[in-house]
């Protein structure tokens, strides 16, 4: 399906858009690497401070830190994507189920120049759709069943390079990872605060050397982990969305495909099988409430936006 | 003997920012050219692609159709004029032709029912489309590929250098001409 009615316009914005495509790239690559850095030095600290308080060694709470992290690190960055599919319950879709589907991936990779991701399928009468990956050539992305019967050939075509957008950009990259790392790092932190309720062992605040400011800190950072969370996935700033429906449109030269498939998305977005932790990953928002931070801008934004293109 | 080694330490700034633009330039020209390449690789690989398909395509049809001698001329000289191009202007020209030739051949086969109904017809008819949807595509990111990469060494100041480098304009893959023209189909 090709439409070359807004060829004149995107050609020109193409000039001027493509340098600020590209440094996107590089920008999404090296803020991932800061992100890592950050989270490395976080669940550094956090063990440490863990490890002190229950064992009260400096030394061994260095060395655990250390080796702590790094296995948080590689676990998390390698194992990111896997880890959002099957927390979304994401199968891999086969080719002879969904041959349209195939073809389009094939078809909008093409035209972004990235090798094709791996499609996969979520059992869910909502319309949505997301993408992971640390780069394009690992990247996999998902769709709902009822957003694949429900769209047509043109609307498919758009969420797809919405989709690839992201790939292509790094933003699977930088969003898989901070929302696997910093999700984590809630999930520790919470158990970190339970345990220190639940009472410890060793000699944790009767040791001279400051051990109650050390009991402090722990307890700031139990409690702040998660706020900082919160942050991060507010920074995966809603600038994303535009640039990648922007990106799409260009990909597709029919901005209305996704304005169109956006509008019929924007009331039946509603995943089961999402959380907080992958919200961001969407689309389109897939919660139910709309929790005090949300990352997506809001659709109707959007949907102006492409058809103002 | 201050004032000297200012001046010589601003030469040394501004020689050695010269420097470091020369060489970010000549790198990003090299990524984009690249990029045209492996663009245009890809174009090549689906009209490879296509150009297998047709022979079976064509003796399939055959067998139902056998007076559309025109038709299948067209396609098999269509087919040897892309096997023949070398430049890009040139493959845009046959692979245009191909096509137009290609939907005559399509044309033609909806006078012949039992043609359309054959299962390896139909299977070489969605292979061809697919392929010429793929070609769509690699031409379009070529063709980004080049707008990009034209805009870069035509501004200013990269095309103080551009030239100096051996970087020239690249060619578009075009679309008209040929694909444009009415599409004659005989009976």
């Amino acid at each position: 399906m090709r439409q070359h009615g807004a060829c004149l316009r995107c050609g020109f914005c193409l000039g001027v858009f493509m340098v600020s495509f590209y440094d996107r790239i590089e920008a999404n690559k090296r803020n991932s690497y800061v992100l890592v850095f950050f989270v490395f030095l976080l669940v550094f600290a956090m063990v440490y401070v863990f490890s002190w308080m229950f064992f009260g060694d400096d030394l061994f709470g260095f060395f655990l830190g250390a080796i702590a992290s790094i296995i948080y690190i590689g676990i998390t960055y390698f194992f990111a994507g896997k880890i959002v599919l099957s927390m979304s319950g994401a199968r891999e879709a086969s080719k002879d189920e969904y041959p349209y589907l195939f073809n389009t991936v094939e078809n909008i990779s093409i035209a972004a120049g990235i090798p094709a991701p791996k499609p996969y399928i979520i059992d869910d009468p909502a319309m949505n759709a997301f993408a992971v990956g640390n780069s394009p050539d690992k990247a996999c992305v998902a769709f709902t069943t009822g957003l694949v019967k429900s769209l047509n050939r043109a609307e498919l075509e758009g969420v797809v390079a919405h989709e690839i957008s992201h790939i292509k950009n790094y933003d699977s990259k930088m969003a898989t990872l901070a929302v696997v790392m910093v999700g984590l790092i809630a999930i520790l932190s919470d158990l970190g605060l339970r345990s220190m309720f639940w009472g410890r062992r060793g000699g944790g605040g009767g040791r001279g050397r400051g051990g109650g400011i050390m009991m402090l800190i722990g307890l700031a950072m139990m409690i702040l982990a998660p706020i900082a969370a919160h942050l991060v996935r507010l920074a995966l700033s809603r600038e994303r969305e535009y640039l990648a429906d922007a990106t799409a449109a260009q990909l597709t030269r029919y901005p209305e495909g996704l304005a169109s498939a956006l509008s019929k998305l924007s009331s039946h977005s509603a995943v089961q099988r999402s959380s907080d932790a992958t919200a961001p990953l969407y689309i389109a928002n897939p919660l139910t409430v709309n929790g005090l931070f949300s990352t997506h801008p809001p659709i109707i934004e959007r949907i102006k936006r492409l058809r103002a293109m | 003997m201050a004032l000297l080694e200012i001046i010589l330490i601003g030469f040394g700034v501004i020689v050695l920012a010269l420097v470091a633009f020369v060489i970010l330039t000549f790198n990003s020209l090299v990524t984009l050219k690249n990029r045209i390449d492996n663009a245009w690789s890809q174009i090549d690989i689906q009209l490879k692609r296509r150009y297998d398909l047709i022979p079976n395509l064509v003796e399939t049809v055959k067998g139902y159709a056998k007076h559309e001698k025109e038709v299948f001329e067209n396609v098999t000289k269509a087919r040897a004029g892309l096997m023949n191009a070398t430049t890009v202007a040139e493959k845009a020209k046959a692979d245009n032709m191909l096509t137009s030739t290609l939907k005559s051949l399509f044309a033609v086969s909806e006078n012949y029912p039992q043609l359309r109904a054959n299962e390896n017809f139909k299977m070489l008819q969605e292979e061809v489309s697919n392929t010429e949807n793929k070609i769509a595509y690699s031409r379009q990111f070529y063709n980004d590929s080049v707008l990009e990469f034209n805009t870069k060494i035509q501004t200013i100041p990269t095309n103080i250098f551009a030239g100096m480098m051996g970087f020239a304009a690249r060619e578009f893959f075009k679309t008209e001409g040929v694909e444009r023209e009415n599409v004659k189909v005989k009976f």
